[in-house]
């Protein structure tokens, strides 16, 4: 019985390690094929490279003007958050202690437009933000904010309706304002909810493409999915160059994941949960 | 909190503003562009419901909503398939290794889906050839040259993509069937098999909910992947519903008309979603 038991977990295991090689195959030949030169990845795609080769990248950091891309895409994704964790929470506070029909109907049409897929608003979006000269790196925090805020005004609301407010009464008769109550007491409760925010929103807005190519498509505002893109198109037969660009591009997300992997699975799988 | 005080509207406002306008003024500006003629800079023309009645003839938007809808459904079904088989994985007793194995499967999520395009670009252009020149296998030949090719490629790419999302929501549904049940099942006779098909699989039933949807709008919405791996080629075959939008807007500058298809992917969105809350209601209702 124990014998057939360890069998069995041996099995398993070995049917996890098989998937999980399977799984990490296409990032082994992206970064095993990135040390060869070009002529090599085509006469040897599948094997280890004959000759090792560094040069691909210095030229693929150089190109993809990877210092200010990642300064661009840091400060993007940085200052979004920041702004979504701040004003979600803060609006959700006040919808949650307010049980009146305004608050009911805020919170509907915010849990509504959730839903709304990005592309059925692209045009009129752009347009917009044109007309009032915001296609710059402001415009495009605030419709982060703006795109972004529901879903964790959504989140924020289901982790408050469980904290009692006789936490706030008490707040209150010992001289606390509202932002104090909010800032001192609620905020540091809502600590899980904010792992998620921060979490769903920095996947996004880290490797979102297609609203920083309508907003900030110009010369030193690139973020990285802007600047990895130009280059393959500028470089699309050149895979020695484009691989190389690849690996840089993902470096930085892998390194990030493998420190905080808890909390990213975490703030997922609570996200998804509710 | 009064919704008359000071304090109510300015907690609020930030986020009012922001969703008011990125959001809200876009969904009526859209509804309106869609009746116009508009080519960026100006509306030239009202024409009502012209737009509409041109889009139920364009051949290329109903084929890219045919191919969305084939595409969608197709990846919705392997991807939750993947995703409970590799939760149901983790999910034993095994020890730290789990946590490894996770990890790894989640990682694809993270990854941009331009990125990721470009990564199997290279697998299907290249390293796919590869395989075939080596082992003479046809299979592996000519891959995104055809329509077909394109299809599986970018089911295969999102399955990979998405696999690790679904088995995380799956793991904290598993996480919560209560193991005083399994035991229960175990004493009386039951086999693993079994425990699976009678006790654990109903008791995960909302997950199911939950992930079949997620997917199936996630997947009508990709937009990245597409581009990055076919760019809708061979000759437009593999152009999703976003991208014939998109090429609309921005590379024939026809808004009016693209904001109208825009409008028509609002509602099956819309109705999408619809059928899965009415779904998840009707059965915590059940429950």
């Amino acid at each position: 019985m124990k014998l057939k038991k360890r069998f069995k977990s041996f099995l398993v295991v070995l049917i996890g390690l098989l998937t999980s090689l399977i799984w990490i195959y296409p990032f082994y030949l992206v970064v095993v094929n990135s040390f060869k030169t070009k002529a090599e990845i085509f006469t040897n795609t599948l094997g280890l490279p004959k000759k090792l080769t560094l040069d691909n990248y210095p030229e693929a950091f150089k190109e993809l003007d990877f210092i200010q891309s990642f300064t661009n895409s840091l400060l993007i994704s940085i200052v979004s958050i920041f702004l979504l964790v701040v004003f979600s929470s803060m609006a959700a506070y006040a919808l949650s202690r307010n049980r009146s029909k305004l608050s009911s109907f805020i919170y509907f049409s915010f849990a509504i437009v959730i839903l709304v897929p990005f592309q059925s608003i692209m045009i009129p979006l752009i347009s917009i933000f044109g007309k009032l000269d915001m296609l710059n790196r402001a415009g495009l925090i605030f419709m982060y904010l703006g795109l972004g805020s529901s879903l964790a005004i959504f989140l924020y609301y289901g982790a408050l309706r469980s904290i009692s407010t006789s936490l706030d009464e008490a707040a209150i008769i010992d001289g606390a304002n509202r932002f104090q109550i909010y800032r001192y007491i609620i905020f540091p409760m809502l600590k899980p909810t904010t792992v998620t925010v921060i979490v769903l929103n920095a996947i996004w807005i880290w490797n979102d493409y297609l609203l920083p190519s309508l907003v900030i498509n110009k010369e030193g505002m690139y973020t990285i999915p802007l600047k990895v893109f130009y280059f393959f198109g500028e470089y699309s037969k050149q895979w020695h160059l484009a691989l190389a660009a690849l690996v840089i591009a993902i470096i930085p997300v892998i390194i990030v994941y493998i420190f905080l992997q808890k909390y990213v699975i975490k703030g997922i799988s609570e996200g998804a949960i509710k | 909190m009064k919704n008359t005080s000071f304090s109510y509207w300015a907690f609020l406002a930030p986020c009012l503003i922001a969703i008011f306008f990125s959001l809200v003024l876009p969904i009526l500006i859209g509804v309106y562009y869609s009746f116009t003629k508009y080519n960026g800079f100006e509306v030239s023309e009202f024409v009502g419901l012209e737009n509409y009645k041109k889009l139920i003839s364009d051949t290329q938007f109903l084929d890219s909503l045919w191919f969305t809808t084939k595409f969608s459904v197709v990846s919705v079904v392997l991807i939750n398939i993947i995703g409970l088989t590799l939760a149901l994985l983790v999910t034993q007793k095994l020890g730290k290794i789990n946590t490894i194995f996770r990890t790894i499967y989640f990682m694809p999520n993270l990854i941009g889906g331009i990125i990721l395009g470009f990564i199997w670009q290279f697998i299907f252009l290249k390293v796919f050839k590869g395989i075939a020149e080596f082992t003479g296998l046809e299979l592996f030949d000519g891959w995104l040259a055809t329509p077909e090719t394109g299809f599986w490629g970018l089911v295969i790419l999102y399955i990979w993509q998405m696999s690790g999302y679904i088995m995380v929501i799956y793991i904290s549904f598993l996480n919560n069937v209560p193991t005083e049940l399994i035991e229960a099942a175990s004493i009386d006779g039951a086999n693993a098999w079994q425990r699976f098909w009678k006790v654990k699989f109903h008791l995960i039933a909302p997950a199911f909910t939950i992930s079949l949807f997620l997917t199936l709008s996630n997947a009508f919405k990709i937009y990245d992947q597409n581009m990055a791996l076919t760019n809708g080629g061979p000759f437009g075959k593999t152009e999703m519903a976003t991208m014939n939008i998109y090429n609309t807007a921005f590379k024939v500058q026809q808004m009016g008309y693209a904001q109208a298809k825009a409008m028509v992917f609002l509602i099956i969105i819309a109705v999408i979603s619809a059928i899965q809350l009415y779904i998840t209601r009707k059965r915590e209702v059940d429950l």
